[in-house]
């Protein structure tokens, strides 16, 4: 029966309304749309993995301060170390392969997830990864740049970035983000280069270790004591300015990397009374 | 995070409608009488409370990266499809509950019956299941996100409405007439609206 | 058959445009106009769509089956949409992040589903592109006022050229914050409709209930609706 429909002046003459016609059209329609949305997300699927990464190695290099136009990603990243901690002991694990340790995934992943309760999660993440990546950044063999990566909820969504400390743990070098959904020109100035320069020189904590710094209202004035806890907020983004103040705290809390920023600063000033003539300084 | 707040946080600080403008052709064109207005509204809400959570499937299941594990296919990752698999779920599930509500609900297929197939081009139902993923609820958050958002989204036409009723005695300029003026009060109780965005949950 | 292809293009422009009058891919029009380059990026994305869905679905009108002509032309356009998406997250990585949903929303833009349906099933693929490429202009054109008030006013930048230097750079202007947050979008549009209306008072929607002795001419039917 079929065939001799199509025998009679082919599959295209028959009237729209025929069944055989509207399956075929209709079979026809997905295998050509299949093929196209493959071959689309098959043929660019390495470049985007490839701007992804290029993406994250970018932010790293800029927030460790030495990204340069001139010279490729790759290249300047192989000043960079990658560890990972686990968080918390704080001391470098090698549980997981540091190349292929991804850790958005692994904070999703029942194995390595820690869930948080809600008084303990201050940047309202709902849990994280028990391992995390750091980043150091070598000047021969010492380090001299700590690098952390970080997240917590803003106004919208999720902010993620990286905070760059200097070799004493404690002095903030550096901070960027890279993924966020702030409303752009308010929240999303924490985009904004000359902002994320005021962090430098700033310190996360005091002498007691716990971190107390934070995004204020308004402009720091830099003469009054305390000044370097404290960071300008973001003018019209008072929630924005609140959730990077509790991502800080956090990530640089107990929960997050305090102990292995504390082991840290011990392992230097052990180093320094060890050697006192090198120069140590960041 | 804690579903009560989940469910506050979607009805009134992350209104689909007043703060991400998702649905808004419908939105304008379908709220000049709050019955009218109360059918369509009621018509998302229970679309929207399906598929989302039906579209969480389907990503947690089939189309996330690693998600054909079950399969044998550990690698592979057709997330790209999801655009296409959601409108799917969407087009489909308002055909079938346009023919189940004329078989089995015929008086709400009568209130509802012109404004279902409307309901597949609003935004705010495929909006609905993006967010759900990039957000990465799980399917209980999903359900919840889902009825919350259409509540949230019902609310807002509800009551744009009741505010064009009352405008229609107003002596609006000519050219602001209409269209113009709406979109203005739709920018005011935006602004209304924002003033959620304060609350802390 | 010139004007016939001149009028497919421009007439949606300012004459029939799209967003201004006939309601259409208002959703995701206005959360993506922060900032004019996120805008324009979104203007070229839905452009393509539409221009190229009214190509396909135009070419191959005649053998779509009524009963299933929805769904044929939602898939050429999801279809379309995820290429475009793949193809902004290879090429433009940073713009993609900002635009993220919003890119995936133009299935549901009703700009390209209307003109697929209105003009596309019945014109011929030549045409129907035109006319999809006119339909995208008109909507790139609201998008772009609208972006440029919105970032010129709200950052004192545009396309991230600092115009007015804000007071925080040691300038004289103080950015107007609220330009940057969702409800100025609608009344910018709203604004932008009582201009294009001031020009045309032929698109002037008549009341639906107008007093008696406010205007001398009668009172108009209450059925005004117009769309």
């Amino acid at each position: 029966m079929k065939m001799k429909v199509f025998r009679q002046g082919g599959f295209l003459h028959l009237p729209n309304d025929n069944i055989v016609k509207t399956i075929g059209v209709a079979t026809l329609l997905c295998l050509v749309c299949s093929v196209v949305v493959s071959g689309a997300a098959t043929m660019l699927k390495p470049k985007q993995v490839a701007n992804k990464l290029l993406d994250k190695k970018s932010n790293i290099l800029t927030v460790a301060g030495i990204s340069n136009p001139d010279k490729s990603v790759d290249e300047l990243f192989s000043r960079i170390e990658t560890r990972v901690v686990e968080l918390s002991s704080g001391n470098y694990t090698d549980a997981v392969d540091v190349e292929s340790f991804d850790q958005r995934k692994a904070s999703k992943d029942p194995e390595y997830r820690i869930d948080l309760s809600k008084d303990k999660d201050l940047a309202q993440i709902g849990g994280l990864s028990k391992y995390a990546n750091v980043y150091l950044l070598r000047d021969g063999d010492a380090v001299s740049k700590i690098i952390l990566p970080v997240k917590g909820y803003g106004l919208w969504s999720t902010m993620y970035g990286f905070i760059a400390l200097e070799a004493d743990a404690t002095t903030v070098s550096g901070i960027t983000f890279y993924e966020h959904g702030e409303t752009p020109g308010l929240g999303g100035e924490i985009e904004n280069a000359k902002w994320q320069k005021s962090w430098a020189g700033k310190k996360i904590s005091d002498a007691s270790g716990v971190p107390t710094l934070q995004l204020v209202k308004g402009i720091v004035d830099t003469g009054l004591a305390g000044s370097e806890y404290k960071i300008d907020g973001l003018a019209g983004a008072t929630l924005t300015s609140n959730g990077v103040s509790n991502l800080v705290q956090f990530w640089m809390g107990e929960n997050g990397f305090g102990p292995y920023l504390e082991k840290t600063r011990a392992a230097r000033s052990q180093a320094r009374l060890d050697q006192p003539l090198t120069s140590g300084k960041g | 995070m804690d579903l009560v707040s989940l469910a506050v946080k979607s009805i009134f600080i992350e209104n689909l409608a007043l703060s991400f403008f998702l649905g808004m052709c419908t939105f304008l064109a379908v709220s000049k009488k709050i019955q009218t207005a109360l059918g369509l509204g009621f018509a998302v809400f229970v679309v929207l409370a399906i598929t989302v959570p039906i579209n969480n499937l389907i990503y947690q299941n089939l189309l996330q990266e690693g998600a054909l594990a079950w399969a044998g296919l550990p690698n592979v990752d057709l997330s790209f499809l999801g655009l296409i698999s959601y409108i799917g779920v969407i087009a489909a599930l308002v055909q079938i509950l346009e023919m189940f509500l004329d078989r089995f609900v015929p008086a709400l297929y009568n209130a509802l019956g012109i404004f279902l197939p409307l309901i597949t081009v609003n935004c705010a139902i495929l909006g609905a299941s993006l967010f759900m993923v990039e957000r990465d609820y799980t399917f209980t958050e999903s359900v919840v996100y889902g009825a919350s958002s259409g509540v949230g989204w019902a609310l807002a036409i509800v009551a744009l409405a009741g505010i064009r009723e009352k405008l229609k005695y107003s002596d609006v300029p000519d050219g602001l007439e209409g269209l113009g003026i709406t979109f203005i009060t739709v920018g005011l109780m935006a602004l209304g609206f924002l003033a959620f965005s304060g609350i802390q949950l | 058959m010139a004007s016939e292809a001149k009028k497919a293009l421009f007439e949606p422009l300012v004459a029939n445009n799209p967003i201004a009058l006939q309601i259409l891919g208002v959703c995701s029009a206005l959360a993506v106009t922060s900032q004019l380059s996120v805008a324009l990026i979104m203007c070229l994305a839905l452009t393509s769509v539409t221009a190229f869905s009214n190509l396909s679905i135009s070419l191959i009108r005649n053998h779509v089956p009524s009963s299933i002509r929805i769904i044929v032309q939602m898939t050429i356009i999801a279809s379309l949409v995820i290429v475009v998406d793949q193809v902004l997250k290879a090429y433009a990585f940073e713009v993609s992040k900002k635009l993220a949903v919003f890119v995936g929303l133009i299935i549901t833009n009703c700009i390209v589903m209307g003109r697929a349906e209105a003009y596309a099933m019945k014109n011929g693929p030549w045409h129907s592109f035109l006319d999809g490429i006119g339909n995208g202009l008109g909507y790139s054109l609201i998008l772009i006022i609208v972006g440029t008030v919105r970032e010129l006013f709200g950052s004192g930048s545009l396309l991230g050229y600092q115009i007015l230097t804000p007071v925080s750079e040691g300038g004289w202007y103080t950015p107007n914050g609220l330009m940057l947050l969702a409800p100025s979008a609608f009344i910018i549009i709203g604004l932008t409709i009582w201009a294009i209306r001031a020009f045309y008072p032929e698109q002037v929607e008549k009341p639906d209930f107008e007093m008696q002795n406010a205007h001398n001419a009668p009172a108009h039917g209450a059925a005004g609706g117009s769309h």
